[in-house]
């Protein structure tokens, strides 16, 4: 996660940069519909397990393949969540809200309609603030929220023959994903550029990671963005015709899809084209790294919606509110707020908070009182290094808090060298264990005795007559040499900046 | 506001001449008054229930006799009544198993034995379950309705499936998919509906008692065209989970029966809060029978302290005298039994009818989504999703359901939303504002069940707004959500044929308790009225 975060989304910055050298005299404009998966163990209106990639129509019942007769009744977990993401994006919340109806057919639908929520959302008029990594530039961007809805979810047609239903051979209908709830948050059109939507798109996955409602994953569909995009020249009001794009499962594909569209739209703009913008929904291709139309919008479609009367209101209280806004965790952003006031700097800020697991690490080894730079350069550094390569997360290494605070003490107060450090730190990571017993047990423990130091150096001068005339001949360079024979021959224990000492004033001694 | 009703008295009082409870061949005259009593009971007014489980906790009979001589009347009749879309092949294995459990002095429940017909729309599964519907023609659903756990629960002896209009939707039964059911005061007329199966299946005496449905209507209209007792509990008093939605926000599972006693032991047994339906009340449920008290326990005014109030709305223009004179006998008898009786006015009501025919198939266009020929139910095959959706519905639905779900399409429309569905709604709030305000007066309102008797089989069919002008009296109490309670009370002379007519109570909600009592005295008090429909074998 940590490594991930940094490497795939540097690839697209030359991109993002011709976006905005082109299209100097307009401006996009960027609104985000996002689709997040409740991590419930039970479906929205029935008892059926919520569980991703179980055998297709195995966690089905009567309910959610919406035979005759059958009832949907709330899943209580789905309103807490829905109260916990709204307190946190600060919404103001509904004390009264409804079940609508969203009608449509498809054979993903069973009942030939979604219980949404259509004109009384549970949570509306909100904000994210959110951070810029530094490789985008940095900076601080408050993004509004304009309602959070409680929904549930369709099942999934899998085609065979084809990509789509028309033209398949046959279609087949897995119920699973059928009545899982889902909150959808709707964000107001106030990004401008594909990093914004991406780290906007980010943030609200940290949050329910953080919140512990979602699992966020987008590779399985937890949480889906659709994306509009519309392009206006700059300093106009009303805004250019939008295009829906879909299709993206990743920050980066959604940062890139947004800005070839950006740049799709300038053009025919500054062609004189810009009436070849058309209210469509355009899917991201992969392979060829751009969008493509999917579907012509022809007219608006008519849900027909009104009130579920097979659910009664839902009804909160003040208190059922204020209970869970107590129990919240420490947010994305608080937390990077807390870090840089503890004086780290903004790419340390959000590399450390902006993953729950890293975070956690590291508030756990800063808890046992560790040095704050210290903790965050070796966890960014070689743990990061590690778990790049192991392949791991944070959460699944060896190594506890308490041991890298331990070591971390045991560097500063110059038991060990920072180099034996690492080697210790690569052990601790695969093996687990006590620093302590660790070096005591490989004598790791730093010579930081003059004396013994002292002595050492005097042998290796000693031993390096030749060396040590070059030396005194003007050929300073050679210091290195002693400081490495030095430690050689201390198996690296020696205190580097005692040794250096030393040993300067025995090369540097008159004679 | 209250006015008193200058009724006629010479219609009270006749000669009081009323035989003990004696239904079919088997039962002597169990009930012999021990005190003498000024008020004496109505035959019609027996417990066909009690009379069972008493005949089978002495071992009088046993329950597969009991199942017996049902079914052997039913093979009779239904060739006649044609009520029954399916007979269970069970009854007389089930039957069987009542018996072995009544020698081992099992606990048997409330219903033991009693022979049971369920509404074709209520889920069952172990008999086909269509609705009435074409789209779901030979549909075995893998659950029961709550109500219908309920009744096996309580030993109930399950017998088949009524007909009914599709989906609940139709006020004759001639709506249904299968066949057309008679009436059995007169095989040439309908029995009502949309339960015309349940009511023609009770007044046949083919079952003992029956489940109905009631969206506006559907259990008191049929009750009253067949001389039953039809209740319509509170909405969310019974569970609806396994009852096929017709109007969601309107649909009630309600019980028929020949006395109103059964009507109180079988809401009684399905009752209740259950966690399958949102809908569905906390609200305590009382034990409906034990407060019913035989009349020869009461003193000449029973009813003394009940106020009664006759919707004016209910009495005037578009109502068969008949009927008229029939209820207006009935608010005379109940003020005899000591009830004060005064006339309402609710402004509201002739509202109710155009706003129930904008949300009932408002909310079915959405309900009936689902039968889209994918997961169950017939499916035509074609070439695209479009066409395949077209046809499986176009086939099969009928009728009066296309009719509905295009109004209901149309009303939900966007553009046509405020116009419609939303200005209905407000006329609900009206409804139930107004019916409120009556009942602060007021413990009863009365009125009758239909503004006719039951009409000739085919007089309506071609003309859907009279049959929905025919609902009149009973859509209003749907919009206000009120239990409604429908008591023979009399009859209209057509021809050479007497046909029954009902009368309605309503109450507030949750009042079924009182209903019940009162509808008890009056039945125990309707004296030489009989109302056992001739058997069309006789
Ligand atoms: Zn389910």
């Amino acid at each position: 996660m940590l490594h991930r975060h940094l490497s795939t989304r540097k690839s697209v910055k030359g991109k993002e940069c011709r976006a905005q050298v082109d299209g100097q005299d307009y401006e996009a404009v960027i609104g985000i519909e996002t689709h997040v998966q409740l991590s419930t163990l039970t479906k929205a209106f029935c008892s059926c397990p919520s569980k991703y990639g179980s055998h297709p129509n195995s966690n089905v019942c009567p309910i959610c393949m919406g035979l005759p007769g059958c009832l949907p009744v709330l899943n209580e977990r789905v309103v807490e969540s829905a109260v916990k993401l709204g307190v946190a994006l600060h919404c103001q919340l509904s004390l009264k809200s409804k079940f609508d109806r969203k009608q449509y057919f498809y054979p993903d639908l069973p009942k030939g309609y979604q219980i949404s929520q259509h004109d009384i959302p549970i949570a509306r008029n909100g904000f994210v603030d959110v951070d810029i990594p530094m490789e985008f530039g940095g900076g601080h961007r408050r993004f509004c929220i304009t309602r959070v809805h409680m929904e549930e979810d369709a099942g999934k047609l899998i085609h065979a023959g084809n990509d789509r239903l028309s033209g398949s051979f046959y279609t087949q209908v897995d119920l699973n994903r059928a009545g899982v709830p889902l909150l959808e948050i709707v964000s107001e059109p106030d990004m401008r550029s594909g990093v914004e939507a991406a780290e906007y798109a980010a943030e609200l996955q940290r949050m329910v990671r953080y919140l512990g409602v979602s699992n966020g994953n987008m590779q399985e569909g937890s949480l889906r963005c659709d994306v509009n995009v519309s392009v206006r020249p700059k300093e106009d009001l009303p805004f250019g015709t939008k295009v829906e794009i879909k299709n993206m499962n990743s920050f980066s594909a959604m940062q890139r899809a947004i800005d070839f569209e950006i740049s799709r739209q300038v053009t025919l703009h500054q062609e004189g084209q810009g009436d070849k913008i058309v209210q469509e929904t355009r899917l991201w291709e992969e392979e060829s790294q751009r969008t493509i139309t999917m579907r012509v919008k022809e007219g608006l479609a008519d849900y027909r919606y009104f009130p579920e009367p097979d659910l009664p209101e839902v009804i909160l209280t003040q208190d059922y509110i204020d209970a869970l806004k107590a129990s919240l965790p420490e947010l994305p952003d608080e937390k990077r707020r807390r870090y840089e006031r503890m004086g780290l700097s903004m790419q340390d800020v959000i590399i450390l908070a902006n993953d729950s697991d890293v975070a956690t690490f590291f508030d756990a080894v800063l808890e046992k009182g560790a040095d704050v730079k210290m903790a965050a350069n070796w966890i960014m550094g070689d743990i990061a290094a590690f778990l790049k390569s192991e392949k791991l997360s944070i959460s699944e290494i060896k190594l506890t808090p308490l041991e890298l605070a331990d070591l971390i003490a045991l560097i500063k107060d110059g038991t060990i060298s920072g180099k034996i450090g690492k080697e210790v730190l690569v052990e601790l990571l695969a093996k687990g264990g006590s620093v302590k017993a660790l070096i005591e047990e490989k004598g790791l423990v730093q010579i930081s005795d003059p004396d013994v130091i002292e002595s050492m150096v005097d042998k290796i001068l000693a031993e390096n007559p030749k060396q040590l005339e070059q030396y005194r001949g003007g050929k300073t360079k050679l210091q290195g040499f002693f400081v490495g024979q030095v430690m050689k021959a201390s198996k690296g224990k020696a205190n580097p900046t005692l040794l250096s000492k030393i040993l300067l004033d025995k090369l540097n001694a008159k004679q | 506001m209250r006015a008193a009703v200058p009724f006629p008295r010479l219609l009270i009082l006749r000669p009081v001449n009323t035989p003990q409870c004696r239904r079919l061949h088997t039962v002597k005259a169990s009930q012999t008054a021990t005190e003498p009593s000024k008020l004496q009971t109505n035959r019609s007014a027996c417990s066909e229930i009690l009379r069972i489980r008493k005949s089978l906790l002495s071992r009088e009979r046993t329950a597969v006799e009991v199942a017996e001589e049902y079914l052997t009347r039913l093979q009779q009749t239904e060739p006649y009544v044609k009520s029954f879309l399916y007979v269970s092949d069970k009854v007389l294995a089930d039957a069987e198993e009542i018996d072995r459990r009544l020698r081992r002095n099992e606990d048997v429940g409330p219903l033991v034995g009693v022979p049971v017909a369920v509404k074709d729309n209520l889920c069952t599964r172990d008999m086909p379950s269509t609705g009435g519907s074409r789209i779901l023609e030979g549909y075995r659903p893998p659950f029961d309705a709550t109500a219908v756990t309920k009744l096996r629960q309580s030993g109930a002896l399950l017998i088949g499936k009524t007909n009914l209009d599709e989906f609940g939707m139709g006020s004759t039964t001639e709506g249904s998919a299968f066949q057309v059911t008679s009436n059995p005061w007169d095989s040439s007329r309908v029995p009502g509906g949309s339960s015309g199966g349940s009511s023609a299946a009770v007044a046949a005496r083919q079952c003992a008692v029956s489940l109905g449905s009631d969206t506006g209507g559907s259990i008191r209209q049929p009750a009253s065209f067949c001389g039953v007792v039809g209740m319509k509990p509170t909405y969310g008093r019974v569970s609806r989970f396994g009852l096929m939605a017709y109007a969601s926000s309107l649909d009630v599972i309600g019980c028929l029966g020949s006395s109103v006693m059964d009507a109180a032991i079988l809401l009684g047994a399905m009752a209740g809060h259950d966690k399958l339906d949102a809908t569905s009340s906390k609200t305590e449920v009382p034990d409906y029978a034990a407060k019913l008290v035989p009349i020869e326990a009461l003193d000449s005014k029973p009813l003394k302290g009940i106020k009664i109030g006759v919707i004016r709305e209910t009495m005037g223009d578009g109502v068969d005298s008949g009927v008229i004179s029939s209820i207006q006998a009935s608010a005379l008898r109940l003020e005899e039994l000591g009830a004060a009786l005064t006339e309402v006015s609710l402004s509201s009501f002739p509202l109710g009818l155009p706003a129930y025919y904008v949300l009932a198939p408002s909310e079915a266009s959405s309900n009936l989504a689902r039968y889209d020929g994918i997961r169950y139910g017939s499916q035509v095959p074609a070439d695209d999703l479009e066409s395949m959706y077209g046809s499986s519905r176009s086939n099969g639905f009928g009728q009066e359901v296309k009719r509905r779900i295009l109004m209901g399409t149309y009303a939900l429309s966007a553009g046509y939303y405020d116009a419609y569905y939303k200005r209905a709604q407000q006329v609900r709030t009206l409804i139930q504002r107004d019916f409120s305000k009556a009942l602060d007066g007021n413990d009863i309102l009365i009125s009758p069940a239909a503004p006719t008797a039951a009409y000739k089989i085919g007089d309506k069919v071609n003309d859907p707004l009279s049959m929905y002008a025919g609902d009149i009296m009973t859509v209003n109490v749907n919009l206000a959500g009120l239990p409604a309670l429908v008591v023979p009370c009399g009859f209209v002379k057509v021809g050479e044929r007497d046909l029954p007519v009902g009368l309605q109570m309503i109450s507030a909600a949750f009042e079924e308790g009182r209903l019940l009592q009162v509808g008890h005295i009056f039945q125990q008090t309707l004296q030489n009225l009989s109302f056992e429909a001739p058997l069309p074998n006789k």
